[in-house]
């Protein structure tokens, strides 16, 4: 019976569940140029808004002077911060729980910041009006290094702030000052490193960048008066949050909003937050009685809405002469320009930073960030990554290296002797988070066999001895990652934004015929959750995937939940899937033995029936036990075949993966070549393997860019210097490295159906293997570190520091 | 001010007309005007090629025309790809290899390859990453992009020589 | 990003064109593929009142391979690149029009808007220089040429009065070695440095040599003193680095997001190096 007849075969390939590389149900809108996003839409009698924005980076405003915009047939109106503020709106609470200026309030605090909303009959008058609008400025002193902000006599930039010695996330120390948050042993951390035979210490730079996804953010608000229902359309990764922030902020009851994501053109963490133009058009909506459509072009979105990473961290790590770790401890400034508009869970307001230990087994670690604000755009979004852990994975695989180069050790080798071993797991690190499950040796050992690693050292080092002797420009560098992360966030009790617990929800119907609709709180930007959330749940119920609508994203319709961000979307929603699956398999089940005249005990689920214990001839499908549901009365069961799972995760998942990049560097020109990328995933169990690939892809790709070259930088003056895709580095097809992905599968214990999530993996792993592999290349020549994004004029410089231009 | 123009193309096979500003971006023209809102805009500034059309022939990126300059022109968009019977192989290739994740991109990848293919039906690999450079995807890293142009390529051609 | 509202023009002779010009003056601008001019119009960096599109002049497009070879203004990038008389008289051209831009952009970018723009990220104009090309200007007072070396005053300065139009472009075909390197960040980017050469030899020696920078000052480099290094050398080492000591000279290069000065003088030499070798190989 359990082994795989044909019959069993077919039945079960039919189904396309978890593991099949099934094709995507979404391809054939978006191929055809049928998607739905919020720019698509166009309702009857909808205006434009569009934003003056300042040219300074810190200034106070002393006039506005819309009267010649006004004046412009088809401008409706011109909002300021004095329109919204008797509505309390001029100002909006972040997530992160500090607050921000919609519109200027008296001053600016950063480049780009909105200053004034024009509301038109089209986008050409909104753009035309927008150059007629007059503001004053005063030009304010700019701070736009954290290090300057905390200087005793540094302008003091959130007047609004001034005096008060608490916030949101304890004391602040100075009025630029955000917040101090810590965990871990302070003191134990210090006297192990200050006894350990071996300390390594260096600064390391993560620098500021975007998520920039190819569609920017916008909305659509549409205010019926009449019913007093107000819709808003937009590129939101979570829209249930913005329903109820929405609803505290209007005073609209929550039953009289919607919120709906259509589809999606890319998050990355972009479209996590709450933006000043979502308020805007909201208000002017609710006064014109009119729909209100509001889209940032891309200058917009990379000066105003989000930014990421910015983090300066100092780290100090011990080991014994033979490379066993004895302590680690990272001090960090981080930058949150003018708003702390983070997202991350309110209880962490560094995120899950104090993932920072990384892959390996350490007895005693310190962490500390002190948030700090500058004259640059607010945010500190997680850009294809769980809160940090970006920031956390690189901060250990740059500190590996580093003790490596201190105990003049084979990297790999560090990195093995000091691996959790896998019967460690479930493991408590040092910072006190509780591993789920790994096992980093054996993917490890996969890795580096695959790109036969010493083969790899060999060649290097004649290429080294090639370049001494003047026959090549040309270094090798191999860089090597093995990351951890902590994603699906998360269980209630740790984790919320500003008090929304982050649960996950699915709700499932089946149809009398057999086929059915599941509804899920999170909401795809091209995971592909049609796809493979369908898979999920035709394993667990037994219907083919081709027969299960998946909906997401209105709130009208879908059961509540925290979005899709952090890999949060198959940990929790995907779990909610299976838990709500196997509500619905468990009346099925009741059905079933009443058709069958069995006891229910008398029963055995079998791919996509239920059949009589050695007796399998005779069975209910799904599909039989569906019409039953609905049509037949069963003694003590309602009718209807329906459920629906609300869960809260026992824990957070612990993907991890091993990665390797080979890399030519250019030590004239600064030009760097990927020759090989190899990238080990463990996701747990792997619901589609075709999705997961190219996850993979996609995020190694967002990780090359970081690594190399895509930066937010700022001039003195507080200017943005990289506000086009001519200056922001999005790489081509051309400059695109090729990828060979593999795979372990440990599966997460917790979890019902063993996965732990793969989407930000790429980005959190890539970026270390990346910027390993250059600090690699230039490390027979006695490089320790070197600031990202290695871009060429960085390499050259790093090049020439080490004396090697002669 | 100046006023509109009445502007004459042939869209998709299909003769049309609108009023139009001259300097109104071809992108907003067959967006807002024609609905034919497949083409996507993406960075505004010619580098990303969501807006990506085939005027008279070439691969152009819409939003760096304007209105004035469409007058007269023949255009396919993404809505004009596929035919009555069905997806064109692009589309299928797109598919079955991967090629899209969020979709923003998608309608001026395969408008791109669409004309690529048809300058060049047997491109190398390095051929196709050249020709697809001017169209940017933030989801996919272009490996499954790359792959599904180069299986269209094989199955265009296996299709021509079937019928020779 | 909207451009501010203009007049749109369609003339479709050059005669309509200058009549234009002349009427409007500084309000009126030309527009060819458009590609410089409406994104700089999209940030409204540029609003001209009157804009004049070339597209219906048939008499500025085409490729003729003579001597001297005559190419259009009109003439775009793409046909620049995919025409085989030109690729076999002057491939230089080609191997430069292949880093120019992206596969949309060279479709509708023309060489004329390239040199006469101004742009000194721009890489035809140091291409130019190196092929002693001459531009053919219309005006009110009727047809003059200009050596491209002597066209480029400043950053978007031309010596084109606001009246002329640009509509050729003339230069004899290129025997021996020739080569266009160009070092960028990305597909789409200008140069951080770039270099056309153009070698003859004669009994293993160099005859002639034609050596121009690109994007390393607010004008394109023609470096006659770079040249002039390689003559009656066989490229080695010293002469290649006379060579570049003497470009070294001439350019001037401006700190940006490429990096900062110094690295660009170094790129300079190094890509200068390259398409000196390269060009040689050629010979």
């Amino acid at each position: 019976m359990n082994e795989m007849t044909p019959d069993r075969q077919e039945r079960s390939a039919n189904l396309k569940g978890m593991g099949t590389s099934r094709k995507r149900v979404e391809d054939a809108r978006f191929t055809q140029g049928k998607g739905n996003y919020v720019d698509d839409l166009k309702l009857p009698g909808m205006l434009v808004g569009d934003f003056v924005r300042s040219p300074h980076a810190h200034a106070r405003v002393t006039s506005i002077d819309a009267s010649a915009a006004l004046e412009l047939p088809g401008v409706i109106a011109v909002l300021t911060a004095k329109d919204l503020e008797p509505l309390g709106l001029h100002w909006m609470p972040t997530l992160a729980g500090d607050k921000q200026m919609v519109l200027a309030d008296g001053k600016v605090l950063f480049q780009g910041q909105e200053v004034a909303f024009v509301v038109a009959e089209d986008k050409y008058i909104a753009a035309d009006a927008v150059e007629l609008v007059e503001v004053e400025y005063d030009d304010l002193p700019v701070v736009v290094d954290p290090f300057a902000a905390m200087a005793e006599d540094a302008p003091v930039l959130r007047e609004d702030l001034q005096g008060q010695s608490e916030g949101a996330h304890g004391p602040r120390r100075h009025h630029n000052h955000i917040f101090l948050w810590e965990e871990g042993d302070k003191d134990g951390a210090q006297a192990a490193i200050d006894q350990s035979e071996v300390v390594a210490e260096e600064r390391i730079y993560y620098h500021r960048t975007h998520p920039c996804p190819l569609e920017t953010c916008g909305c659509v608000a549409s205010m019926d008066k009449i019913n007093g229902k107000l819709t808003l359309h937009g590129t939101f990764q979570a829209p249930h949050v913005v329903r109820t922030v929405a609803s505290l902020l209007s005073g609209l009851d929550e039953h009289n909003i919607r919120v709906i994501s259509p589809d999606i053109g890319g998050g990355f963490g972009n479209k996590v937050g709450v933006y000043p133009g979502y308020i805007c058009s909201i208000v002017a909506s609710i006064v014109t009685g009119r729909p209100v459509k509001w889209v940032e072009d891309r200058m917009e979105n990379l000066l105003s809405t989000a930014f990421a990473r910015d983090y300066w961290m100092d780290g100090r790590i011990g080991a014994t002469r033979d490379g066993k770790i004895t302590g680690l401890q990272c001090h960090v400034t981080a930058d949150h320009g003018a708003f702390d508009a983070c997202a991350d869970p309110t209880k962490f307001p560094a995120g899950f930073f104090h993932i920072c230990t990384g892959s390996y087994d350490i007895p005693v670690a310190h962490v500390g960030v002190d948030g700090v604000y500058t004259n640059k755009a607010p945010g500190g979004v997680a850009y294809r990554c769980s809160f940090r852990v970006t920031e956390a994975a690189y901060f250990i695989e740059r500190m590996i290296e580093i003790l490596a180069i201190k105990l003049n050790m084979d990297a790999a080798e560090l990195r093995r002797i000091n691996f959790i071993p896998a019967d460690q797991f479930p493991y408590t690190s040092a910072l006190g988070w509780e591993y789920d499950s790994g096992d980093y040796h054996t993917a490890w050992d996969k890795a580096l066999k695959a790109v036969d690693y010493e083969g790899l050292r060999r060649e290097q080092a004649e290429r080294v001895e090639a370049f001494r002797r003047g026959e090549t420009r040309k270094l090798l560098g191999i860089g090597l990652t093995h990351f951890t992360e902590i994603v699906g966030a998360g269980p209630v009790k740790n984790c919320d934004i500003l008090g929304m617990g982050m649960f996950d929800s699915c709700e499932i119907r089946i149809h009398p015929t057999g086929s059915a609709i599941a509804r899920l709180g999170t909401i795809s930007q091209g995971q592909g959750h049609a796809t493979t959330f369908a898979q999920i749940l035709a394993s667990e119920i037994g219907i083919p995937a081709d027969k299960i609508t998946i909906e997401e994203g209105d709130t009208d319709t879908a059961p509540y939940g925290l979005g899709t961000y952090g890999s949060r979307s198959t940990p929790v929603a995907g779990a909610a899937t299976a838990m709500a699956g196997r509500k619905i398999r468990a009346k099925a089940q009741m059905i079933a033995a009443y058709l069958l005249e069995v006891h229910d005990d008398d029963l055995e689920w079998d791919i996509d029936r239920f059949a009589v214990k050695g007796a399998p001839e005779r069975f209910k499908t799904m599909a039989d036990i569906a019409f039953a549901s609905y049509h037949q009365a069963v003694p003590g069961v309602e009718p209807g075949l329906e459920a629906v799972s609300y869960y809260d995760p026992p824990n957070m998942t612990y993907p991890f993966g091993a990665y390797i990049c080979v890399m030519e560097v250019d030590v004239d020109t600064g030009e760097t070549q990927v020759r090989q990328f190899y990238a080990l995933d463990d996701c747990g169990t792997r619901i589609n393997p075709m999705v997961i690939e190219g996850q993979v892809h996609g995020g190694l790709t967002e990780a090359y860019a970081i690594a190399m070259a895509q930066e937010i930088t700022y001039d003195d003056m507080g200017n943005m210097k990289t506000a086009t895709l001519m200056d922001f580095f999005l790489p081509t097809a051309w400059e695109t490295p090729h990828y060979t992905t593999d795979f372990t599968e440990t599966p997460s214990p917790h979890h019902p159906i063993g996965a732990k999530g793969v989407g930000e993996s790429p980005n959190v792993g890539g970026v270390p293997a990346f910027s390993n592999a250059v600090h690699d290349a230039f490390r027979a020549f006695g490089l320790t570190q070197s600031h990202m994004p290695h871009d060429h004029w960085r390499i050259w410089k790093t090049a020439r520091d080490l004396g090697l231009h002669g | 001010m100046p006023g509109k123009m009445h502007l004459k193309m042939t869209v998709n096979g299909a003769e049309v007309e609108c009023l139009a500003e001259p300097r109104e971006l071809l992108v907003h023209v067959l967006r807002e005007r024609l609905n034919l809102t497949g083409t996507h805009i993406g960075c505004e500034t010619s580098h990303c090629g969501a807006c990506t059309v085939d005027l008279d022939g070439k691969s152009v990126k819409s939003c760096t025309v304007l209105a004035g300059q469409a007058q007269g022109a023949e255009i396919t968009t993404i809505e004009g790809i596929a035919s009555p019977e069905g997806m064109h192989v692009l589309q299928e290739m797109f598919r079955e290899h991967h090629g899209l994740q969020c979709g923003f991109c998608t309608p001026g990848m395969i408008t791109r390859a669409w004309r690529l293919l048809q300058e060049n039906p047997n491109p190398t690999e390095e051929e196709v990453r050249f020709g697809m450079a001017g169209n940017l995807c933030r989801c996919t890293g272009y490996q499954n992009i790359i792959r599904a142009i180069m299986a269209a390529a094989a199955e265009m051609s296996a299709g021509r020589e079937a019928a020779e | 990003m909207i451009p501010a509202a203009f007049e749109y023009h369609r003339p479709s002779d050059i005669d309509s064109v200058i009549g234009l010009l002349r009427k409007h003056g500084d309000e009126a601008r030309v527009v060819a593929g458009g590609h410089s001019l409406v994104p700089m119009m999209k940030l409204r960096m540029a609003a001209p009142e009157h804009l004049i599109d070339l597209r219906d002049l048939a008499d500025l497009r085409g490729i003729d391979i003579g001597h001297p070879i005559r190419i259009g203004a009109m003439t775009t990038q793409h046909e620049l690149l995919t025409h085989a008389g030109l690729a076999e008289a002057a491939p230089i051209i080609a191997e430069a029009a292949r880093q120019i831009a992206d596969p949309q952009v060279r479709y509708l970018g023309t060489i004329g808007g390239n040199v006469a723009n101004g742009d000194p990220g721009n890489d035809m104009p140091g291409l130019m220089q190196c092929l002693d090309a001459r531009f053919t200007l219309v005006g009110p007072d009727g047809t003059r040429d200009v050596a491209a070396r002597d066209f480029f005053e400043a950053a978007y300065m031309t010596d084109r009065e606001e009246e002329e139009l640009l509509v050729a472009i003339s230069f004899d075909p290129s025997a021996g070695g020739y080569a266009y390197e160009k070092q960028k960040r990305k597909i789409g980017d200008y140069a951080t440095a770039a270099a056309a050469v153009l070698l003859q030899a004669e009994g293993g020696k160099v005859s002639s040599a034609a050596i121009a920078m690109t994007n390393l000052s607010d004008v394109p480099v023609f470096s006659a003193a770079a040249g002039d290094a390689l003559i009656g050398t066989d490229c080695n080492h010293k002469a290649v680095r006379a060579a570049i000591d003497a470009m070294l000279g001439e350019i001037d290069p401006m700190e940006d997001n490429r990096g900062p000065v110094e690295f660009k003088q170094h790129v300079a030499g190094i890509i200068l190096a390259r398409a000196i070798a390269r060009a040689w190989s050629r010979v």
